[in-house]
């Protein structure tokens, strides 16, 4: 008897043809067999799934070439790693290893730079909320102290006062940059002349060092120019407090939100074909400080508090394929590992899915469900995918951004996070949790034990 | 025992490209989708469609089952088939 024929499921497509466009849609889905070398399947055997990956190659040559950029625009650039965009230990120590400062916006945060081992003066403190005890820390060791309101700032004067102490501060200035929704909670107000007060009211303290300017005007920016004209408001208030104070800051701090190559829902074009390049928002940038005159003694520090653009392809998620269905319309449903809870960002980004291994070139519109019991767990409502069978792996890109610092454990568990090191090596950075780990800090109530 | 109507005038190409004349639309097959469709339009059952696999190609019956019920799902959301 001869061989039998290698097989692959019957499968029939609808040809649609007022969807097609000339973009095309089948070569968006490309297996990745390999992260950085090391095999997909090799990595769920050791580590299980789902599984964080996080390339420690791509951070470090995210993080060079974003400064190689800035560099080559303005000479004293200086970047601090946005904590809140992914606080893991070994991600933040790769950064600070690149030269990075921290930027934390939370007394737990500027908790976990100082236990890395990061000097106070080289975090930036940020954020509404800082706590008397906190803020007391900080101003002893040396923090810049963002001040977003002014409670805060009279909160500083008193706590300063009081201790015999000087703050170094920067204010945090919202502005209207042709971006809507403004950003307008964080910080005091430009136009109407509130940072100016401010920034008067600090000058004429004897407790509070004033050494910066701080902006960030959103998150996920798709207009260059919109640093422009942020920059050009900094700049102005920097020559405001030269020509009238004779101080010269050491630094103006543009914040981030430089948006990814992750494509937004709603979002019709990739992102790589409509987010600006690195390129396009430091010359936005450069161009405003090249307002600023002095020696290169007097010019202040760019400071970048770059997240999501430099992380978030470093990070990959590894998912297994649980079960195929067929909805009622007769749309096809892929059931996977992991769900909404640990892979937060796919309620706003279409996030990129690959097969680990080779599939057929038939594709079809499928929907990707996370294994959560509940409605809103969908990772994708609509893509063009290979057929995939129960067990298969499949690999979602661009997660390295604010995924482990904002899930969830809900229903199921956090997994493993695993660090490709530059050597190839791969270590374990955050295990997954277990059943006591999630218990430990639960009490019963003695009266409703032994029922 | 489970048999299936084809719609009538329905075109097939070698290639496995469906013309449905009463809607204008079309479809594509892949070989074994394109087998087991010709195999339905000759009011073949199920389970003579599924020997009939099984003897040609390398699979296991259970995810044979699996997949050509699955198949016939989608053929009768595409009205395709409808069922006797």
């Amino acid at each position: 008897m001869s061989a039998k024929k290698i097989y692959e499921r019957p499968i029939v497509t609808k040809n649609q043809a007022g969807f097609m466009n000339k973009f095309g849609s089948s070569s968006l889905v490309k297996p990745k067999v390999e992260i950085d070398g090391v095999l997909v399947k090799d990595l769920v055997q050791k580590w299980g799934s789902p599984l964080f990956v996080i390339s420690e190659k791509q951070i470090r040559s995210n993080q060079r070439n974003a400064l190689r950029i800035f560099k080559s625009r303005y000479p004293k650039v200086q970047f601090a790693w946005s904590y809140k965009t992914n606080y893991l230990k070994a991600v933040c120590a790769v950064f600070h290893s690149e030269g990075s400062w921290a930027e934390v916006v939370s007394e737990f945060e500027y908790q976990k730079a100082r236990r890395l081992g990061i000097s106070g003066e080289n975090i930036i403190f940020n954020g509404p909320d800082k706590s008397e005890n906190a803020l007391l820390t900080a101003i002893k060791e040396n923090a810049k102290i963002h001040i977003d309101h002014y409670d805060e700032l009279y909160k500083l004067l008193e706590i300063t006062e009081a201790n015999n102490l000087k703050a170094n501060v920067a204010i945090r200035v919202n502005m209207d940059v042709g971006v809507y929704p403004k950003w307008d909670r964080f910080g005091f107000n430009y136009e109407n002349g509130e940072a100016w007060q401010a920034l008067k009211r600090i000058v004429i303290s004897k407790n509070l060092n004033l050494i910066g300017l701080h902006t960030h005007i959103g998150t996920y920016m798709m207009s260059a120019d919109a640093y422009k004209i942020a920059t050009n408001k900094l700049v102005d208030l920097a020559k405001g407090l030269k020509n009238n104070f004779n101080i010269n800051l050491e630094y103006i701090d543009l914040g981030g939100g430089f948006a990814s190559h992750n494509t937004l829902l709603g979002q019709y074009l990739p992102a790589e074909e409509v987010v600006p390049s690195m390129d396009q928002f430091a010359d936005a940038i450069s161009s405003g400080l090249i307002e600023l005159s002095g020696s290169l003694d007097e010019l202040p520090t760019l400071v970048l508090e770059t997240g999501r653009a430099l992380i978030d392809d470093a990070g990959y998620l590894i998912s297994k394929v649980i079960a195929n269905k067929r909805l009622s319309t007769g749309k096809r449903a892929v059931i996977i590992d992991a769900g909404v809870n640990i892979l937060f960002t796919s309620f706003w980004y279409k996030h990129k899915i690959h097969p680990a291994n080779e599939t057929g070139v038939h594709t079809e519109d499928t929907a990707i469900y996370g294994p959560l019991c509940m409605n809103i767990d969908c990772i994708r409502d609509s893509i063009i995918f290979p057929n995939v069978k129960k067990d298969d792996l499949l690999v979602i890109d661009y997660v390295g951004a604010y995924n482990v610092t904002q899930w969830m454990q809900f229903i199921t568990m956090r997994p493993n996070v695993v660090m490709i090191m530059q050597d190839g090596t791969v270590e374990l950075i955050r295990k997954s949790e277990d059943i006591d780990y999630i218990e430990q800090l639960e009490i019963l109530p003695s009266s409703l034990k032994n029922r | 025992m489970k048999t299936f109507i084809v719609p009538e005038n329905i075109a097939i190409s070698d290639s496995g490209f469906i013309f449905l004349p009463s809607t204008g639309e079309t479809f594509t097959l892949n070989e074994l989708g394109k087998q087991i469709f010709k195999l339905l339009q000759a009011k073949k059952t199920i389970e003579e469609i599924s020997s009939e696999i099984l003897k040609e190609y390398d699979i296991d019956t259970l995810t044979l089952e699996r997949d050509i019920e699955d198949f016939i799902l989608r053929l009768k959301s595409l009205n395709l088939v409808t069922q006797v």
